[in-house]
C-alpha cells in the first residue's frame, strides 16, 4: 500500500475515534431526550467535567485506570444531583425551559472550572501502557486511540444489553414510548428519569476523560463539541439510539476526511452535511416524523 | 397603596408603549453612568427585540440569533470598509439586506423542524456562518475582526450631520431604534401579529383556522432577522470594528439571557433585560473576572423562579 493510501486509512481510523466520542455524547443526549424530552445543553459541560475529574483523580491516585473508572461515576452522581435539584421543578413546563436552564448551567460550570483549575488548559497524558503506536501491518496507529474505540464499543454493548435484557431497561424503553401507561402500572418514573439522567451524564463524563489525552483538557472543551453532538442527534434522529451511533460515526468520518482533503472546510462540512440530510430526510436518518416536537 | 398609584401608570404604558419608549430613551443617556452604556442598551435592546419577536411572540426558540446580528454587522462593515460605499444609508441598507437574506435562507431550513430541533438547528447554522466568517478572512478580517469601518456623516436631504460625538450617535440610534419599536408595535397589532401569537398558543388550532402557519412563521423569522440585523449594523458603526465573536454562539446566548431576564413575550422586556445584563456585566466585571458565573446563576434562578422575567412579573403584578 502506498503512503497516501495508508494515510487515508489512518484518517478513517481517526474518524472512527472521533465518531466514538460523538456517539457516547449523542447516545446520552438522545436517551435523556427520548425519556423526558429534556435537551441537555449542559451535556458538553459534563463532558468537560469528566476530563477535569479524571485529571483530579489521576493526580490523587496516580493511576489512569482509577481515574477512568471513577471520573464518569462522579459525573453521573453530579448529573443525578442536577436532575433532582434543577431540572425536576421544570417537568410539566415548556420543553424550552430545561434547555434554557441547562444553557445557563453550562455557563456557570465553565466559569467554576476556570476558577478552580485556571484558564490555561491542562496536560493530560495517556497512561504508559497505552503510549506509542501499534503496527497494524499496513500502518502505525496510536495505541491509545485503538483503546478509545475498544472502550466505546464495550460500553455501547453494555448499554444495549442493559436496555434490552434487564427489567430496568424495559421500563426505560416503555417510559419513552408511553410514560402515562407506565405510571398507570404503578412504576415510579421519577426515579427512572434520575437514573437515566445519571447514565447520560456518566457517558458524557466517560467521553470527556477519554478525549482528554487526545484533544486536550480546557474549560471550553465542551462548548464546541455540544454543538457537533446536537448535529449528530439531528442527523441520526432524536430519541433513536441506533441513529445516534450511525450518525456519530458518519460525522466523525466527515470531520476526519475533510480534515485530510481540505482542512479549512472541516468545521463547515459538518453543517453542510446536516443541511443536506435535512433536505432529504427532515426527521433524521432513523427518526420518526413528529416525535416529541 | 403603591399598587394603586402605579396601576394607572402601568395602564398608560400598556396603551402607549411607543410613546413611553421614546420618552424614556430621550433622557436615558443622562440617567446612566456614561453615554456609551446608553447606546449599548439601545442596540442590544433592539437585538433582544428581534429575538423576542420570534421567541416571545411566535414561540420559536432560536439559539442562533448571532447569525443575523453578525450578518447585519458584516454587511454594513464590508460595504463601508471594503466596498467603499459612500453613504451611511447604503451601509445600513447592505447590513439589513444581508441579514434579511440570511434569515430567509436559514429560516427555510430550520423551520423544517419544530420545537427543540428548531433550537438546535438555528444554533448549528449560526455556527456554520461563524466558521465561514472565520475562514473568509479576505472579506471579514477573520480572527482579527473587520477593522476600519468609517462612521460617515448622516445625509438628510442636502443636510450632512456628523455623528462623531457619543451623544449625536446615541440620538441617531434612538431614531432608528424608535422606528423599529414602532414597526414592531404595528406588526403585533396587525392581523399577522395576532396569527403569530395564535401559533405560540396553539399551532394546531391556528392551522385549523385556515392559516398557512409555515408561511407566517417564516415571515416572522425574516422580520426577526431584519430587526436583529439592524442591531448588528448599528453596533458595527458604534465600534467601527466587527469582531468575529459577533457570529459566535455566545452572542446568541447573550440575547437569550437578556430577553429572559427582561421578560420574553413582553413589549419592553428586551430593553429592560438588555439594560439589566449590561449594567450587571459593567458592575460585576469591576470586582471579578468570573462575572459570567454570576450572570449564569442569576439566569438559572430566573428560569426556575421568575420565568416571566423582570418586566413580565411587574406587569402581571400591576394589572
Amino acid at each position: 500500500m502506498d503512503i497516501s493510501a495508508s494515510a487515508l486509512v489512518a484518517q478513517v481510523f481517526t474518524g472512527l475515534v472521533l465518531g466514538g466520542i460523538f456517539v457516547l455524547l449523542a447516545v446520552g443526549l438522545s436517551l435523556i431526550f427520548g425519556l423526558m424530552t429534556v435537551v441537555n445543553f449542559a451535556h458538553g459541560s459534563l463532558y468537560m467535567l469528566g476530563a477535569y475529574f479524571g485529571f483530579f483523580l489521576l493526580g490523587l491516585s496516580g493511576s489512569f485506570w482509577v481515574a477512568l473508572a471513577f471520573a464518569p461515576l462522579m459525573v453521573g452522581v453530579f448529573g443525578v444531583i442536577v436532575e433532582r435539584t434543577l431540572i425536576r421543578p421544570l417537568y410539566g413546563r415548556s420543553p424550552d425551559d430545561p434547555l434554557l436552564l441547562t444553557f445557563g448551567l453550562s455557563a456557570v460550570l465553565v466559569e467554576l472550572v476556570r476558577l478552580i483549575w485556571g484558564k490555561v488548559g491542562l496536560q493530560f497524558d495517556p497512561p504508559r501502557a497505552l503510549a506509542g503506536a501499534v503496527d497494524l501491518g499496513f500502518m502505525h496507529f496510536p495505541v491509545y486511540r485503538l483503546f478509545v474505540i475498544a472502550v466505546t464499543v464495550v460500553v455501547l454493548i453494555g448499554l444495549w444489553l442493559f436496555l434490552e435484557r434487564t427489567n430496568v431497561g424495559l421500563v426505560i424503553r416503555a417510559g419513552s414510548r408511553d410514560p402515562l401507561m407506565v405510571r398507570a402500572l404503578g412504576i415510579d418514573l421519577g426515579r427512572i428519569w434520575r437514573l437515566v439522567f445519571g447514565i447520560g451524564a456518566a457517558l458524557a463524563g466517560l467521553a470527556g476523560i477519554l478525549a482528554g489525552p487526545m484533544r486536550g483538557v480546557y474549560a471550553e472543551m465542551g462548548v464546541t463539541i455540544i454543538i457537533e453532538s446536537f448535529v449528530v442527534v439531528v442527523v441520526g434522529g432524536m430519541g433513536s439510539l441506533l441513529g445516534a451511533i450511525v450518525a456519530g460515526i458518519l460525522i466523525g468520518e466527515v470531520v476526519s476526511l475533510t480534515t485530510f482533503f481540505a482542512p479549512k472546510l472541516a468545521e463547515i462540512m459538518v453543517f453542510v452535511f446536516m443541511a443536506a440530510i435535512l433536505l432529504v430526510r427532515p426527521s433524521g436518518l432513523f427518526g420518526e416524523a413528529g416525535l416529541l416536537e | 397603596m403603591i399598587r394603586r398609584l402605579l396601576s394607572p401608570v402601568a395602564g398608560f404604558v400598556a396603551a402607549r408603549p411607543v410613546l413611553c419608549f421614546l420618552a424614556v430613551f430621550a433622557v436615558f443617556p443622562f440617567l446612566v453612568p456614561y453615554k456609551a452604556l446608553a447606546t449599548q442598551v439601545l442596540i442590544f435592546g433592539l437585538f433582544a427585540l428581534g429575538f423576542n419577536l420570534l421567541y416571545g411572540y411566535t414561540g420559536l426558540l432560536s439559539f442562533g440569533h448571532a447569525a443575523y446580528y453578525g450578518l447585519g454587522a458584516y454587511g454594513t462593515g464590508i460595504a463601508l470598509a471594503k466596498l467603499k460605499v459612500g453613504t451611511l444609508w447604503g451601509g445600513l441598507g447592505a447590513g439589513l439586506g444581508t441579514a434579511a437574506l440570511g434569515g430567509a435562507v436559514i429560516g427555510f431550513f430550520c423551520l423544517r423542524r419544530r420545537g427543540i430541533y428548531f433550537a438546535m438547528l438555528t444554533l448549528a447554522f449560526a455556527q456554520l456562518l461563524y466558521f465561514i466568517g472565520f475562514h473568509a478572512a479576505d472579506w471579514t478580517g477573520g480572527d482579527d475582526g473587520l477593522r476600519g469601518i468609517p462612521r460617515l456623516p448622516l445625509s438628510l436631504g442636502g443636510l450632512a450631520v456628523t455623528l462623531d460625538t457619543p451623544l449625536a450617535f446615541y440620538y441617531f440610534c434612538y431614531v432608528l431604534v424608535g422606528l423599529a419599536v414602532a414597526a414592531l408595535k404595528r406588526i403585533l397589532d396587525s392581523p399577522f401579529g395576532a396569527v403569530l401569537q395564535a401559533i405560540r398558543e396553539n399551532p394546531g388550532r391556528a392551522v385549523a383556522c385556515g392559516y398557512d402557519i409555515d408561511r407566517v412563521k417564516w415571515l416572522s423569522f425574516v422580520f426577526s432577522a431584519i430587526f436583529t440585523g439592524l442591531a448588528g449594523s448599528l453596533d458595527a458603526l458604534r465600534l467601527s470594528v466587527v469582531p468575529i465573536e459577533s457570529l459566535y454562539w455566545t452572542t446568541s446566548g447573550q440575547v437569550v439571557i437578556m430577553t429572559l431576564l427582561g421578560g420574553a413575550g413582553t413589549f419592553f422586556g428586551p430593553f429592560v433585560g438588555a439594560a439589566t445584563f449590561l449594567v450587571l456585566e459593567d458592575r460585576l466585571s469591576l470586582f471579578t473576572e468570573s462575572w459570567p458565573l454570576f450572570v449564569g446563576a442569576i439566569f438559572v434562578s430566573f428560569v426556575l423562579f421568575l420565568p416571566r422575567g423582570i418586566w413580565g412579573t411587574l406587569a402581571a403584578k400591576l394589572r
